[in-house]
């Protein structure tokens, strides 16, 4: 079984109809974000902070983050919740699916003509049999700083 | 860096703390034989910890310092010079200390000096008769200022007696660790009060008597975590003694600082903020405060002069109470200073009692030291003090009395993580204000006493005897527009400056848990913070100094009003105001100085030509203006006019009635961005539109700037007009300009000489002389001190013209001095400044 060395475990999910993946070991926890406070002056980037057993979660608009036009938003939205240095994030997304476990060397470069929005927070593309699987970097999809000071 | 290095460090600097105050307390008590064994001890574990890891240099000076301690235990004498000795190896192990954590290893140097010296201390013989300190009796209970002490330091790494036994009573834990057992805690209760909430639904619940003993448990749990927060303030009063040792060495006074309540306990983060001020406000005493020996022997006091330093309890605050027994405060120096410097006038002063006097010490820039000590003076000053006091929601106080001393009592929150707060309603949304910054609440709107005025659209309320400006939160936050002039007002301070934030409903206060900003939203200066509350849901924790920022330019105005008295506003002293009513119900004024005459004319006698009103007057058509486009004309009887002149040519505005004449401060409160209008001014306790005059003028005469008694041939002259008060800038320069000079204003002496030293057509300076920081004396000093601007006329602008102040004023180099509303006379000197260039050239 030499290769299981080189499987990954995705979360995946959906945002603005497109099928994203996490690497497991990133992703704390799924759950169903409730009572959002929302952030004035925060941009659209930020759909507010909650609390989530005591800790503060700071929700992270995925499809605006992206750059998506998310067309209908979901009645029941939910989040994927991680954890960077001491503080705590909630990504949401329209509808979380199964965890897939995919061989590393499938996992393809970003095509050249992707959208340069998506492309910097990309790792790559795994395709799978009926769609394609983007799999995002955390730390870039986390990094606000660079959006925000080109706004 | 290594752990164990770390380790070492943090106990080492601990250590070497107590050592130095140890250490002080020795040399008053030189026969207490459990001092001395405890300073023995430590020096000891530093030089052995030393040996351990391989710092040669630290345990080479740790080891002399070490025999020079075993003479005094073996009987040697302990002399100043001895114990000076030992606290100077001290600092220098503290700057190898330093070294080791910047370098992570030992910095290079050479203590060769400082071991001689201990050397040659501990070769000398040890008198043959000192005490029996080895098996020495435990202080006498007569000595109970030890005894005290002791207790107080239980809390300390046990010494003395028990230290020969291991450590057991406490262990060290990492703040991260607490802070995470915190957020744990604050977790269970909110989970608690949703159990509580369920329970509360279903009467006869079999969970009532569990969930009841859950309550309490939690309760107590989350007491005791925040406990372990807490350190006692001695952690801070530590360096005290040593201190003002030092001081009293360098000061040759003598000096006892005498600590009690050391063991009172407050959060830790709140411990290292106060340190600082306390640190300066024992300076204060000691250098300030005390007396020489000699002065005090004179004034009939003890040599040694004290200093008291206290902290105790009360309610949610700790009460930190620091009196000395020195000379007190001089208060008519106080007075004098505070007149000098411009912040109060004269009468002011003189209402004042001593008590609210003393609190000018704590002003910028205010220092009565009649020279500048190496101690205080170091351009960290009492307002300083203040400020960081209050930066951590505290207050300081003083109280003083002439030749008995000065107390100050600082008063500060136990805790900075958890804070009362205001929780409000905006646009649908809550937030929590810091309860600290609001000064109270207001209701308005409705059939209430207190309803939002505004003035053309700027929304403000009279309260009492001020305007406060107002802001709704729902704008600052960019939630919608205010609709409707209901709600609440919270008056909040932030410094010096007050405003009132618009809510649209007020809840209740609460306790709440300061949560840091999420890195993703920190760059958001309206928020400090976030908090869960009771119920569980997140709410945003308003800054007020963000919303403040957010204010700008209307806040910096109304700073004018603040009760502080600010500098620059405060010396105009008293102007006598032309208050009337033109186009709106709301009083508009000018400064009299500025009205040549006021006049009626019949209207027959106003004619129209060209579009414009003019009017006969003294043989001349004088061209007749309205301030407000909505004030019309009369059609018949009189019609009241302000006639402005100047040489020879007279404008006239509208008016449709004369108020009053006043004689007022003229605080301009919330500036105005409309042409025309100067601002804004509570006089008489009416909101008063102060119109710029300046603004006319050309409108009257379109050359009425460029007319001049100079030749047209002759490039204009330029002034440089310095005025700290946007309201003379205002006001002269263009006054100045109509006279036909060119002005360029600027607001400080620094930016006078900035301009001067980019820009060279300059022909002459106008200045006033009370200014902050530099004034008009130091502003001329640094002109003459040029040699390219040396030669620069200036004449100076003065609310107070006395003949003190003439005469100082010629000797650093003023050409003409004029009184600050001699309008003529301001002119004419100005003439006769440049006729005087006009030869020269």
């Amino acid at each position: 079984m030499n290769d299981s060395i080189n499987l990954v475990d995705y979360v995946t999910f959906t945002t603005a109809g497109q099928l994203f993946g996490l690497p497991i070991e990133r992703v704390q926890d799924v759950f169903k974000p409730a009572r959002i406070t929302r952030v004035p002056l925060a941009g659209p980037q930020i759909a507010g902070v909650l609390n989530l057993r005591g800790r503060i979660v700071t929700a992270i608009h995925l499809s605006n983050r992206l750059g998506m036009d998310s067309a209908a938003p979901p009645t029941t939205p939910m989040a994927i919740g991680i954890e960077c240095g001491p503080e705590s994030f909630g990504l949401l997304v329209d509808a979380v699916g199964e965890v897939l476990r995919l061989p590393q060397s499938e996992l393809e470069e970003n095509p050249i003509n992707l959208d340069r929005k998506l492309a910097r927070v990309s790792a790559g593309v795994h395709r799978l049999d009926d769609q394609l699987l983007v799999v995002l970097d955390v730390d870039r999809v986390l990094d606000l700083g660079v959006e925000l000071a080109a706004a | 860096m290594d752990d164990l290095l770390r380790d070492f460090l943090t106990e080492t600097g601990e250590s070497l703390d107590l050592v130095d105050a140890e250490l002080v307390r020795f040399e008053q008590e030189p026969n207490n034989g459990d001092i001395l064994r405890n300073i023995f001890r430590l020096v000891h574990t530093i030089k052995g910890t030393c040996g351990f890891l391989a710092l040669s240099r630290l345990e080479r000076l740790a080891h002399a310092a070490e025999t020079v301690m075993g003479k005094f235990r073996d009987g040697m004498p302990v002399t100043a010079e001895a114990v000076t000795l030992i606290l100077a190896t001290i600092d220098r192990i503290k700057t190898i200390l330093d070294g080791i954590e910047a370098l992570q290893q030992e910095p290079p140097g050479n203590d060769g000096d400082l071991i001689a010296q201990l050397g040659v201390l501990a070769r000398e013989e040890p008198a043959a008769s000192q005490a029996d300190f080895g098996k020495g009796p435990a202080p006498t209970p007569a000595d109970d200022r030890t005894g005290e002490e002791l207790t107080t330091e239980a809390h300390e790494p046990p010494r003395g007696a028990a230290a020969d036994k291991p450590a057991s009573h406490s262990i060290r834990v990492s703040v991260d660790t607490l802070d995470r057992l915190m957020t744990t805690v604050s977790e269970l209760v909110l989970t608690r009060n949703q159990l509580l909430e369920m329970v509360r639904r279903h009467e006869d619940s079999d969970f009532k008597a569990p969930l009841q003993r859950l309550s309490s448990v939690t309760a107590e749990l989350q007491e005791g975590v925040m406990k372990t927060r807490m350190q006692p303030i001695g952690h801070a009063w530590q360096k005290l003694p040593r201190v003002v040792r030092d001081l009293a060495t360098e000061l040759g006074k003598d000096i006892e600082l005498d600590m009690h309540g050391a063991e009172t306990e407050l959060d830790r983060q709140v411990l290292e903020l106060i340190k600082d001020p306390l640190t300066h406000l024992v300076r204060n005493c000691a250098d300030h405060g005390i007396e020489s020996s000699a002065e005090r022997f004179a004034a009939g006091k003890p040599r040694r002069g004290t200093i008291r330093l206290g902290a105790c309890h009360q309610g949610g605050h700790i009460i930190i109470e620091l009196a000395d027994d020195g000379r007190g405060l001089d208060i008519p120096l106080i007075r004098a200073k505070a007149i000098a410097s411009g912040l109060a006038s004269e009468a002011e002063i003189a209402a004042k009692s001593d008590g609210e006097v003393c609190n000018y010490i704590f002003s910028p820039g205010f220092s009565t030291a009649a020279r500048v000590t190496s101690i205080s003076g170091r351009g960290f000053g009492m307002d300083v003090v203040r400020n960081n006091i209050e930066q951590i929601g505290g207050t300081v106080d003083l109280k003083s009395v002439a030749g008995a001393g000065t107390t100050f009592t600082v008063k500060i929150p136990l805790t900075l993580a958890i804070v009362s707060a205001l929780i409000v309603e905006a646009a649908g949304d809550r937030f929590a204000i810091p309860q600290l910054s609001v000064l109270e609440l207001v209701r308005v709107g409705g059939d209430g006493e207190h309803r939002i005025e505004r003035i053309k659209g700027t929304p403000v309320l009279r309260l009492r005897d001020r305007l406060l400006p107002l802001l709704h939160l729902k704008e600052v936050l960019r939630l919608g527009a205010s609709e409707g002039d209901e709600g609440f007002v919270v008056v909040t301070q932030t410094g010096n400056q007050i405003f009132g934030l618009i809510v649209d409903s007020v809840f209740h206060t609460e306790e709440i848990v300061i949560k840091p900003m999420s890195s993703k939203l920190r760059h958001i200066a309206v928020f400090s913070g976030t908090t869960i509350l009771g119920d569980g849901a997140v709410v945003m924790i308003v800054d007020p100094n963000g919303v403040a920022q957010a204010f700008g330019r209307s806040v910096q105005a109304a700073l004018a009003g603040a009760p502080e008295p600010k500098p620059s506003e405060a010396v105009e002293d008293k102007v006598a105001l032309l208050v009337f009513r033109a186009g709106s119900p709301q009083p508009k004024a000018v400064p009299l100085a500025l009205v040549t005459r006021l006049e009626e004319i019949d209207c027959r006698r106003i004619e129209i030509s060209d579009g414009r009103h003019l009017a006969q007057y003294r043989g001349q058509l004088m061209p007749l203006l309205r301030i407000d486009t909505a004030a019309g004309l009369k059609q018949e009887g009189v019609q009241p006019i302000l006639v402005f002149s100047d040489r020879g040519r007279s404008m006239g505005i509208v008016v449709d009635e004369i108020i009053d004449i006043v004689e007022d401060k003229l605080d301009i409160e919330v500036a105005s961005q409309r042409p025309g209008v100067l601002g804004y001014a509570v006089i008489k306790g009416n909101t008063t539109e102060i119109v710029d005059v300046g603004h006319f003028l050309p409108q009257a005469f379109e050359d009425w700037f460029r007319r001049r008694d100079v030749s047209a041939a002759q490039p204009a002259r330029t002034v440089l007009l310095v005025d700290d008060s946007a309201f003379f800038r205002n006001m002269l320069a263009p006054l100045i300009k109509a006279a036909g000079y060119r002005v360029i204003a600027v607001g400080s002496g620094a930016d006078a000489l900035a301009a001067l030293q980019s820009d060279t057509r300059f022909d002459l300076i106008v200045t006033d002389i009370e200014m902050p920081e530099m004034d008009g004396f130091a502003l001329a000093e640094a002109v003459r001190g040029t040699s390219r601007t040396a030669a620069l006329p200036i004449i100076a602008l003065s609310a107070m013209v006395s003949a003190d102040a003439i005469e100082r004023g010629r000797a650093v180099g003023f050409h003409d001095f004029v009184a600050k509303f001699d309008r003529t006379g301001l002119i004419a000197a100005i003439k006769e400044q440049s006729a005087d260039l006009d030869v020269a050239a």
